[in-house]
């Protein structure tokens, strides 16, 4: 008997994914946030504030991708063809992005595109994997081993309006990142936009308990059948401790409680999600074990991701460390 | 043939890898070379190694940068074109792909804020090894990205199980056949293209007569790189060429142009081939030159593409013709670095006019010759992904229209075109500012650090 790996990757997985989402969230959030900012000098010190981190931020990105085909691939197989235009979208916005951090040109109608393409690119991509996450939820036609919808079933209400929810959430991680890492009068503009982002946000958390238990009898009957919701009920209730724990902090002078609140509200609904679609990884048609790759698969990449793991959290934490207080005025590194 | 999803998806992964691939072409070569300049700088504190590191990573940055956007987007088309692929070769490619990210792009990504940023933040050894770790990173991106390559070229160490690929020994599976041969053939080709951009643009400040003496330790220390890693590149390639015989006969029959199995086998120098007739026209032919080169006998046999069946031949056209542009570029090369040590060694290198003239020109040629030899080595891999095993047209993803890969083609197209010459343009503007005095840098971060002013004041202090 082999030993069942599949627990250790979805676990190793989901920390993946969730890393990346408040991490690349936060520089998503900060590219947002960014068209809104008052101010060329504003705009520059964001700009400052995560351009030494935003490509290690991204490479999980690649991870997570790269992971699922690694430990899940029937999953990426399936689910990657079905949502075709949204990563296109992602992708793409994610070129534009990219680039603008280095093409800081002082032509100022040829810096006004960059600036446009940096703001704009953050935001198509914030949607699209909201998108992608939306679909996720909503599920997927599939026969055999292949997905077989068309590329056009993510146009739909929900994945949609997750779309729209997700952008609200990485601004207010972006705010979160804004507060820690400046001061002033920007300082105080991120808290205001935090608020904002932070009752959207609440919006959006409740709408969606409310819609997919409405659309999914499964995920209806995980939540409210007895003794579930009461099992479960911490679920909801932390949720709402943490959501008034961010509000007062937005409001008060705490600089790193914003961000740790905004990562607290993704955590608890990460969890949510997880419950609900548990073990699918196609939901509604492969569960975790199903998907699974080879033992030997999993076993070979499993030492090496055991050994690296750490290695590369610390000196992700070292890069941090080196780029750790204030974010001063200045134009970079050209 | 009508424009199907196959084709699109195939001209899609084409259009978007070979940009991709321009950029690790300089970045891993050029990677390295930062690192032996801030090594140098570390171990003799001379500023001269400090002005031209500074200069080569402004124009690092932009090109990591472009390298890493269009990274980004590969290991998703086998996710969205080649789905049918990936469900059957992903429990063997996929922790190759894997072990790419987790050691080489993390390695990059994280050091590469160091080394671009932190040159006040950080003390200078410190620096050094952010460089250094960023070249070793490119380099592991080479060896897994290669292994997973090598891999679908030369596939073993696998069980085909309902259609499936199940690993059965990791060992060969990361050293195929083919592997080694094209690790070294193609990070070499990578130096050598760095090494004539760094001679080229070295060249052209001289002729503008800007940062000269910088300019000159640029062209000197390419030089004297390329005499030795040109001849190599040229018998890495002829091994090269030689595992290809023993494990892709066919291919290499394209890349000869040959139809017809002989023996004695010329060498076919030029032609037109023709594929549906199965013929080269108007070939030009060396008698027994072929065998020579190929079996390293007089009379060694090639088979020709007709030991194949028709559904079994890639086209040869283009590989027969990308084979020739690369290899004619590697004869120029190596007649431009024996020229350039003449001149050298007669000590008339810097009043040469025509040979500064003549680096600049040939500063792109890398560039051409790197996307050469993948045509010639993914062209001549058809019908197949995974060499006789999986078909390309079987390893498309099935939900596809040919108006969806059309649509995405066309942004890609649109977005590159952008991208791509825009950045080109970036990078030529910051050649042109050129190399730069050390100036103390305003502190980027300012609080959290109440030591940090003082280290800046005593390395601006020591460098004066
Ligand atoms: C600076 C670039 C450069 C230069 C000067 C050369 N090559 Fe090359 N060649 C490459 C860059 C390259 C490459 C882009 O790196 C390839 C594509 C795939 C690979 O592994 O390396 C390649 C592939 C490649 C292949 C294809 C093997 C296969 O996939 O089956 C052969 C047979 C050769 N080369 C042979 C040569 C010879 C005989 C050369 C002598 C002049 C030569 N190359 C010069
Ligand atoms: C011969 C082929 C290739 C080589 C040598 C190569 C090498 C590299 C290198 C050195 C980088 C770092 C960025 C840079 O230096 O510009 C890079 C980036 C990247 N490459 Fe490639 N690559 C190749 C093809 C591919 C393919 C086929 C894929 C898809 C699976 C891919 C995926 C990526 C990704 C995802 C990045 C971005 C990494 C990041 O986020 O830091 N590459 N590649
Ligand atoms: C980086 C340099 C590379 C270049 C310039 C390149 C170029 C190409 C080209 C021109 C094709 C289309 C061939 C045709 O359809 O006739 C192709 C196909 C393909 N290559 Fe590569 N390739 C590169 C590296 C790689 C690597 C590293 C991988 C794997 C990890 C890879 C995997 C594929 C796949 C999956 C296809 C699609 C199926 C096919 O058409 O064979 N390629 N490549």
């Amino acid at each position: 008997m082999v030993l069942d790996l599949v627990p250790l990757w979805t676990a190793l997985l989901a920390l993946a994914v969730f890393y990346y989402v408040v991490f690349d969230g936060f520089d998503l959030g900060v590219g947002m946030l960014y068209g809104l900012m008052p101010g060329e000098a504003a705009r520059r010190i964001a700009m400052s504030s995560i351009a030494p981190i935003w490509d290690g931020n991204e490479t999980w990105l690649v991870f997570g991708g790269i992971g699922l085909m690694a430990a899940f691939p029937l999953a990426f197989a399936i689910i990657i063809p079905a949502v075709y235009f949204p990563i296109l979208m992602m992708l793409l916005a994610l070129v534009f992005r990219g680039v603008a951090f280095e093409f800081r040109f002082k032509h100022p109608a040829v810096r006004r595109f960059w600036d446009g393409a940096f703001c704009g690119g953050s935001l198509v991509a914030t949607f699209a994997q909201g998108v992608v996450l939306g679909a996720f939820i909503q599920g997927f036609k599939v026969e055999g081993r292949h997905f077989a919808g068309t590329s056009f079933d993510w146009v739909a209400p929900f994945p949609l309006a997750i779309g729209l929810a997700l952008m609200f959430g990485y601004g207010l991680l972006g705010a979160g990142w804004l507060i820690l890492k400046t001061e002033g009068d920007l300082q105080r503009w991120a808290r205001r936009a935090g608020q904002v982002c932070l009752i959207a946000v609440l919006a959006a958390i409740l709408a969606v308990s409310l819609w997919t238990p409405e659309t999914h009898a499964d995920i209806a009957r995980r939540w409210f059948s007895w003794p579930d919701i009461a099992l479960l009920a911490p679920v909801p209730i932390i949720t709402a401790l943490i959501a008034g724990g961010e509000w007062y902090a937005l409001r008060s002078r705490h600089e790193l409680l914003p961000f740790l609140g905004a990562v607290g509200l993704f955590l608890m609904s990460f969890i949510g999600i997880a419950i609900s679609l548990w073990p699918m990884i196609v939901p509604y048609h492969y569960t975790l074990w199903q998907a699974a790759s080879s033992p030997s698969t999993q076993a070979f990449l499993l030492i090496g991701t055991l050994l690296l793991l750490p290695v590369i959290l610390m000196y992700t934490a070292w890069s941090y460390w080196v780029f750790r207080g204030k974010v001063g005025d200045s134009a970079g590194y050209h | 043939m009508a424009l199907d999803p196959v084709l699109l998806s195939r001209l899609q992964w084409a259009w978007v890898i070979a940009w991709h691939i321009l950029l690790p072409a300089f970045t891993v070569g050029l990677a390295s070379y930062i690192a032996v300049l801030e090594g140098l700088y570390f171990f003799t504190g001379r500023d001269i190694w400090f002005r031209i590191s500074g200069f080569w990573t402004r124009i690092f940055a932009v090109s990591f940068g472009m390298g890493v956007v269009s990274g980004v987007i590969m290991p998703f088309q086998f996710g969205t074109n080649w789905s049918r692929f990936t469900d059957a070769t992903a429990d063997v490619i996929s922790p190759l792909l894997a072990y790419e990210g987790l050691m080489a792009f993390f390695l990059e990504a994280s050091f590469l804020g160091v080394l671009l940023f932190g040159r006040w933040l950080v003390p200078t050894w410190a620096h050094f090894f952010a460089a250094l770790m960023v070249a070793f990173g490119t380099l592991l991106s080479s060896f897994w990205i290669l292994a997973t390559n090598s891999w679908m070229q030369t596939p073993a160490g696998y069980q085909l199980v309902d259609g499936r690929f199940e690993p059965v020994d990791w060992f060969a599976i990361v050293f195929s056949p083919s592997f080694p041969y094209r690790f070294m053939h193609n990070v070499n080709a990578f130096y050598i293209t760095t090494a004539f951009v760094v001679m080229g643009v070295g060249a052209w400040l001289i002729r503008r007569e800007r940062a000269v003496e910088d300019a000159r330790m640029m062209v000197r220390m390419a030089l004297d790189l390329l005499i030795i890693i040109v001849p190599l590149q040229i018998f890495l390639g002829d091994q090269h060429g030689l595992n290809t015989l023993e494990y892709q006969p066919a291919k290499l029959a394209a890349i000869e142009g040959r139809y017809d199995t002989a023996r004695p086998t010329p060498l076919t120098l030029f032609g037109i081939p023709d594929d549906d007739a199965a013929t080269m026209r108007y070939a030009i032919e060396i008698p027994d030159l072929g065998s020579l080169i190929l079996t390293h006998s007089w009379n060694g046999t090639i088979k020709g593409l007709k030991e194949w069946p028709a559904d079994q031949r890639p086209p040869v056209a283009p590989p027969f013709f990308a084979f020739r542009v690369m290899v004619g570029i590697g004869v120029i090369m190596l007649l431009v670095a024996i020229a350039g040590q003449f001149l050298k060694l007669r000590g008339r290198l810097w009043d040469s006019a025509w040979f500064l003239l003549l680096c600049r020109w040939t500063a792109p040629l890398g560039f051409i010759a790197v996307i050469a030899g993948w045509v010639t080595t993914e062209v001549g891999r058809q019908p197949w992904t995974v060499y006789g095993l999986l078909r390309t047209a079987d390893s498309v993803s099935p939900s596809l229209t040919s108006a969806d890969v059309t649509a995405s083609l066309l942004l890609y197209v649109a977005v590159y075109l952008i991208m791509f010459p825009t950045g080109i343009a970036f990078m030529a503007g910051l050649v042109r500012r050129g190399p730069r005095e050390p100036e103390p840098q305003p502190q980027l971060i300012e609080s959290g650090r109440p030591n940090q002013p003082f280290e800046n004041a005593a390395r601006i202090a020591a460098q004066s």
